[in-house]
């Protein structure tokens, strides 16, 4: 069969991923483009006989070397092997999308315009005489509109057909100006019958814009003599007509003006009332004074869905992970064996698994946010504020993420571009409590401040650790991560009924991302945890209390022993030792054995501080943040500042090994992450011990 | 010398000069803030740290450090 590959290529909000859905109902493949954390998403499907493969490319709005995902479409388009372009055009927003247009037309390669969004062009009275657009670009162009699927079997059609035509080179049309120096060194060639492997017209072009591979090569040929003055006379020329003399910005220019003579040709407007529900929508959003409560409020809404909705099927999920290890127990007994799926493995994974209905929902509202073109808005509220932090508007997008998961909230920071601010950035989000770090919380402040005040004191940690953050990111800012800020220019995109469809494919899509990502690490690490606490085994001791525990009278009594049991197990494995070695590091924050072996377990996974914790005061692992014993337990055996300095320990070290890994990943390095250790622990090592002493001094 | 930093919200202006360096002048070319093309300034935030402006059907928010660098004349 024929295999046809297409390079789906447009600006931001455009409605590409949109088109994508559109065209094919088979399921989008995502990945990431090789070396660099930039998604890449791919459909392939069977029409008419032929196996179409269309690659979306990131969102680009030209292709110079601005951002990630601008390179990372400029590469594409010139190194990869791909059939045909299809640029997708928004049809109301016609001239600044054309001159990406002009940008792909110099690759010369097969390409179809899209002009999408059309019903949305037809209701603001716009009228677009495509095949005239088609006779300037010299490439077809369709009508389409990705929402109402208008036009997409029309796209599709034309792409197998034009697939089968001899491709005749695409055609630009400068201005007078550049037209005429093209025709002297064409003539030129002409005359000398230079035999070359391009188009006459589009080695010309190459010279006049100073393209250094083309020099290279022409550098060699014997008529580069000749040719020399003639290139020099032109450049000449332009810079007297353009009154500058970087090239790049006089092809900007002409672009820029074909661009604009396109679209004023082929675009009537009928009536052309620009709708402005927009600005009137964003009055109130982005008010003045309104703005940003509203922005809280909603906020604030989507973390009530988040953990109050999630909290119903996390449930479900707590019972079955349960129920499952009970039952790889019955197969595999309950030795070794048993307990490493049990234990280990199934708890693990489990542990992953349990946060799905968070991140799914927090995903929803963010991808809501984003189609609608809400997040924009908020960046534009928020820059002023984070800017003087040292980050950057879209900074908030990533940092509030982090309330829910470290994972996604670093796998966010991809939309800054600025290498220094997307690290300032990912190297804060851990100061972001993420849901993971509250059944601590809960069973801290639940133990010593009571039910009452549980709420206000939860609410004041979730503060404390993001004002912690912002103060961290200037000192990041001014010590570390010196350097130019990254300039803030950002479309404002209009407001959009968001597509379901759409939204409903991000979240599955990062749903198993994070399952994939976040599952597989964790599992290794629960493993390793479960290995860390049940070795080295101490048979006599095991022995000496399974007599004691086969003695005891009551029920009671045997379960108190049993607890009595697991506590001495761990005291005695590797990480009870590791726990009692290091305890000195952590007497000056008033931690015990027991709380520093703790952290040293959530290092893992954050909610296996409070497993930990039963486990040592002896309660048994089967405990949770509400359990009644282990609270009284902690409120009895741990002083009030301890407790203080632990809560403030645990918001500010690192999130967990899975977000550790997506970390390094992220930022590029497992350099970086040694250096977040380095920081997140220091840091939160000066606080605790600040916390502690102070608490001391007002006890 | 005025530019789009100075500027009320609503009150539309033609670029005369984008000082920028070639990154920031390339992206702001590709939404159309180039030289001689009209801009209206939309809204500011709060005291006046982004601002919005409107060129062609696109709406674009930058920093004031980076509106100070476009020159801008009355129309």
């Amino acid at each position: 069969m024929k295999q046809l590959n297409i390079a789906l290529v447009g600006q931001p909000n455009v409605g590409k991923s949109m088109l994508i859905n559109s065209i094919s109902d088979s399921r989008l493949r995502v990945g990431n483009f090789s070396g660099v954390t930039v998604e890449k998403a791919e459909v392939s499907f069977d029409f008419h006989g032929v196996s179409i493969r269309i690659i979306d490319l990131p969102g680009t709005y030209s292709l110079n070397d601005y951002t990630q995902d601008e390179r990372v479409t400029k590469e594409f388009l010139e190194n990869e092997d791909y059939d045909m372009i299809i640029n997708v055009v928004d049809a109301t927003n016609l001239e600044r999308n054309l001159f990406l247009t002009t940008q792909l037309l110099e690759f010369n390669k097969k390409m179809i315009v899209a002009l999408n969004m059309m019903d949305e062009a037809k209701k603001e009275g716009m009228c677009i005489n495509e095949e005239q657009l088609g006779n300037i670009l010299g490439v077809p162009c369709v009508k389409v509109s990705a929402a109402t699927k208008q036009g997409v079997g029309k796209l599709v059609n034309r792409i197998v057909d034009f697939s089968n035509f001899d491709f005749e080179g695409t055609k630009l049309i400068y201005s007078e100006v550049v037209e005429e120096e093209i025709r002297n060194i064409v003539e030129f060639l002409e005359e000398k019958n230079f035999d070359s492997k391009l188009d006459y017209r589009v080695l010309a072009l190459k010279l006049l814009q100073e393209d250094k591979s083309t020099y290279k090569k022409m550098h060699d040929e014997p008529i580069w003599i000749e040719l020399l003055p003639i290139i020099r006379e032109a450049l000449n020329h332009l810079y007297l007509h353009y009154n500058t003399k970087n090239i790049d910005e006089i092809f900007d220019e002409e672009k820029a003006a074909f661009a604009k003579g396109a679209a004023l040709e082929t675009l009537e407007c009928s009536t052309c009332k620009s709708i402005n529900t927009t600005e009137k929508v964003d009055s109130v959003l982005i008010h003045k004074i309104f703005g940003i409560p509203i922005f809280l409020f909603l906020m604030w809404g989507l973390f009530q869905l988040t953990f109050e909705v999630g909290s119903i099927p996390m449930d479900w999920i707590d019972a079955f992970f349960i129920s499952l290890g009970e039952y790889a127990k019955t197969i595999f007994g309950d030795g070794a064996l048993g307990s490493l799926i049990a234990d280990g493995a199934i708890a693990g994974v489990g542990a992953v698994v349990l946060f799905l209905p968070n991140i799914v929902i927090l995903f929803f509202g963010i991808a809501l946010l984003e189609t609608t073109g809400y997040m924009s808005r908020v960046a534009f509220l928020l820059d002023g504020f984070f800017h003087k932090f040292g980050l950057h508007g879209k900074s908030f997008i990533p940092l509030v993420t982090g309330f829910g998961c470290s994972v996604p909230a670093y796998m966010s920071a991809r939309t800054l571009k600025n290498d220094k601010d997307r690290l300032i950035t990912l190297f804060i989000i851990g100061f972001m409590s993420c849901g993971a770090k509250l059944p601590v919380y809960v069973l801290f402040a639940g133990a010593f401040f009571g039910p009452e005040k549980a709420g206000n004191v939860l609410f004041a940690i979730y503060i404390i650790g993001a004002i912690l953050g912002l103060i961290a990111a200037k000192i990041l800012k001014v010590f570390v991560f010196k350097g130019k800020d990254e300039p803030f220019v950002m479309e404002m995109p209009k407001y959009r009924m968001p597509s379901f469809k759409l939204i409903w494919h991000t979240v599955v899509t990062k749903a198993l991302m994070y399952l994939k990502k976040a599952g597989t690490f964790i599992l290794a690490a629960s493993v390793l945890i479960w290995f860390a606490s049940n070795y080295p085994k101490n048979e006599e001791l095991i022995g000496s209390f399974e007599t004691k525990i086969q003695l005891a009278v009551s029920d009671e009594e045997k379960t108190s022993l049993e607890n009595e049991l697991k506590k001495a197990k761990l005291e005695a494995s590797y990480l009870g030792i590791v726990g009692k070695a290091t305890e000195p590091l952590f007497a000056p924050l008033g931690f015990d054995w027991r709380m520093t072996v703790a952290l040293e377990t959530g290092l893992a996974a954050k909610e296996v501080v409070v497993s930990t914790l039963g486990v040592l005061y002896a309660l048994g692992d089967e405990v949770d943040e509400g359990n009644g014993s282990l609270m009284e337990e902690i409120r009895k055996n741990i002083p009030f500042a301890s407790a203080v300095s632990f809560i403030f320990f645990v918001m500010i070290y690192l999130p967990c090994f899975a977000a550790s890994i997506v970390f390094a990943k992220e930022s590029g390095s497992y350099k970086y992450l040694a250096y977040l250790f380095v920081f997140t622990t220091s840091v939160a090592w000066i606080i605790s011990f600040i916390a502690y002493r102070i608490t001391l001094m007002l006890l | 010398m005025v530019t789009l930093a100075d500027l009320k919200a609503g009150e539309s202006v033609k670029i005369i000069n984008v000082k920028a360096d070639k990154d920031l002048k390339q992206r702001l070319g590709s939404f159309g803030v180039r030289k001689n093309s009209i801009v209206k300034v939309v809204n500011h935030s709060i005291a006046k740290s982004t601002i919005e402006i409107e060129v062609a059907t696109t709406k674009i928010a930058l920093r004031a450090q980076e509106a100070k660098e476009i020159e801008v004349e009355a129309l």
